[in-house]
């Protein structure tokens, strides 16, 4: 390395583990908030839920950061080499985005298909029906 | 140093002072295997984020989806309903042997041996440890909660109701939608009171009974009555849940498994081989050591996101 002293780099790693043991707190705390175990009804609130979904995603992020960084010492790497491993990663954008959609459309489908099976079809009688026009005549279906 | 490797370290000599188009300088400073130790992790980070994704895609596809803290609120020495304390504990020991891993590879820099050694040995034991609160957890899934591959007992309300009881009459548990229900095992211990008292004077044969249906495989679906919606007043009963979630917990957390029990068996030979002062006297010293760090804090990093994933959201 020598990049840093020995004592230094030492600390440094002893920061990271209580760095990350609180940020994990952290982010049980805030999910069991949103399921509505810390305060009872929370769990009702659904815009309450997404900003948790939100800051537990964020926070994890941060979590993948500091391990990639300091754990892995991506930040004493050439810069080259930090990008070609970390620019790949952005095409996983277009991955989470085309299979979320796909996975939601999936279920308006099956809600679509639910709704169409509970739909009733009006019995008529034979002797009810007026019979089609054709060529301005009417033409009767039973004799 | 006339050994069979001197060709190898011939080419060396002449590559350095070479210009770049003769191979003479080390592409982005890094050397072969750590380079390469990156790109592969690269490669391991897409297939997880595949699995991740799938996970993600079925989830959303499923009008309801078992929640974390219903399904992990199980820990060792019968504590239950304590949600997510267990997975959070086996994530602590992830951290702390990524940190133990950390200070093997600066004891590497500063070539002292007996500290590779032992900070090793401390990772080796976190991820044993982890290895182990695996097992249990799913143990605990398979044995006493009867979740497999194709079989998900977890599933969730989406309507309130009131349960019935054996003789089909109303009871005073109400359920609200979006509640969670385990389906237990006709007869089998499921490891939590419900207080329902004695099971045994009931008749479990399988087939329709007035408050509950016991289907092939001796589950016990219970029959409710519905309190609210379109369907109010009908009697209807628990149904599985979203059946690939089972095969997406045990496919996933069994392939993070496995990259951890791989990454102890090589931790161990790579122990072995510090302990016996291999890597003193090699050019690149401690290298080794700093690739299966590299290895190993990758797993960590894998699992905040299937943590985040299956347990937290």
């Amino acid at each position: 390395m020598g990049h840093l002293s020995y004592e230094d780099s030492k600390k440094l790693v002893y920061k990271g583990l209580v760095l990350l043991a609180v940020v994990t707190l952290i982010e049980v705390f805030f999910s069991l908030l949103g399921k509505g175990h810390v305060i009872g009804g929370l769990e009702d609130i659904s815009w309450l839920g997404y900003l948790v979904g939100l800051i537990l995603i964020v926070l994890s992020i941060y979590k993948a950061y500091y391990i990639i960084y300091e754990f892995m010492h991506m930040r004493y790497e050439v810069k080259g080499l930090a990008l070609s491993v970390l620019l790949p990663t952005v095409l996983l954008v277009w991955a989470l985005i085309a299979f979320f959609q796909e996975g939601t459309a999936w279920k308006q489908r099956r809600q679509q298909i639910e709704e169409k099976d509970k739909e009733k079809v009006e019995e008529v009688k034979q002797d009810d029906l007026q019979g089609l026009r054709y060529n301005d005549k009417t033409v009767r279906f039973n004799g | 140093m006339a050994t069979t490797d001197s060709v190898v370290e011939k080419q060396d000599l002449d590559n350095q002072g070479g210009s770049s188009w003769d191979g003479g300088e080390a592409p982005f400073k890094a050397s072969y295997g750590k380079l390469m130790m990156w790109y592969f992790l690269l490669s391991d980070a897409f297939t997880f984020a595949g699995f991740l994704i799938a996970y993600g895609a079925l989830r959303f596809s499923s009008p309801t989806w078992p929640v974390p803290d219903f399904v992990f609120s199980t820990a060792p020495f019968g504590v239950h309903h304590a949600p997510l304390i267990f997975v959070t504990i086996m994530s602590f020991l992830l951290i702390i042997s990524s940190v133990t891993m950390v200070r093997a590879v600066q004891e590497g820099h500063r070539e002292n041996k007996n500290g590779v050694v032992f900070w090793m040995l401390l990772t080796i034991i976190g991820g044993i440890g982890f290895l182990s609160c695996q097992a249990w957890e799913w143990t605990n899934l398979i044995a006493t909660e009867h979740m497999t591959v194709n079989v998900n007992p977890f599933g969730t309300h989406v309507e309130s109701g009131v349960y019935l009881d054996a003789d089909g009459k109303e009871t005073d548990e109400v359920f609200e939608a979006g509640d969670s229900y385990l389906i237990h095992k006709a007869g089998a211990a499921h490891g939590e009171d419900h207080g329902e008292g004695d099971h045994a004077d009931h008749d479990y044969s399988q087939g329709d009974h007035a408050g509950y249906y016991v289907n092939s495989d001796n589950f016990l679906q219970r029959k409710y009555l519905v309190t609210d919606g379109p369907d109010a007043g009908e009697v209807k009963m628990q149904q599985f849940g979203p059946k690939a979630f089972g095969a997406l917990f045990f496919f996933i957390t069994g392939f993070h498994g496995f990259h951890v029990f791989s990454g102890v068996v090589f931790l161990i030979i790579i122990m072995v081989n510090a302990g016996s002062g291999l890597y003193m006297a090699r050019k690149n010293g401690h290298e080794m050591v700093e690739k299966i760090g590299l290895y190993w804090h990758f797993v960590d990093l894998v699992w905040v996101f299937v943590f985040l994933v299956f347990y937290l959201l």
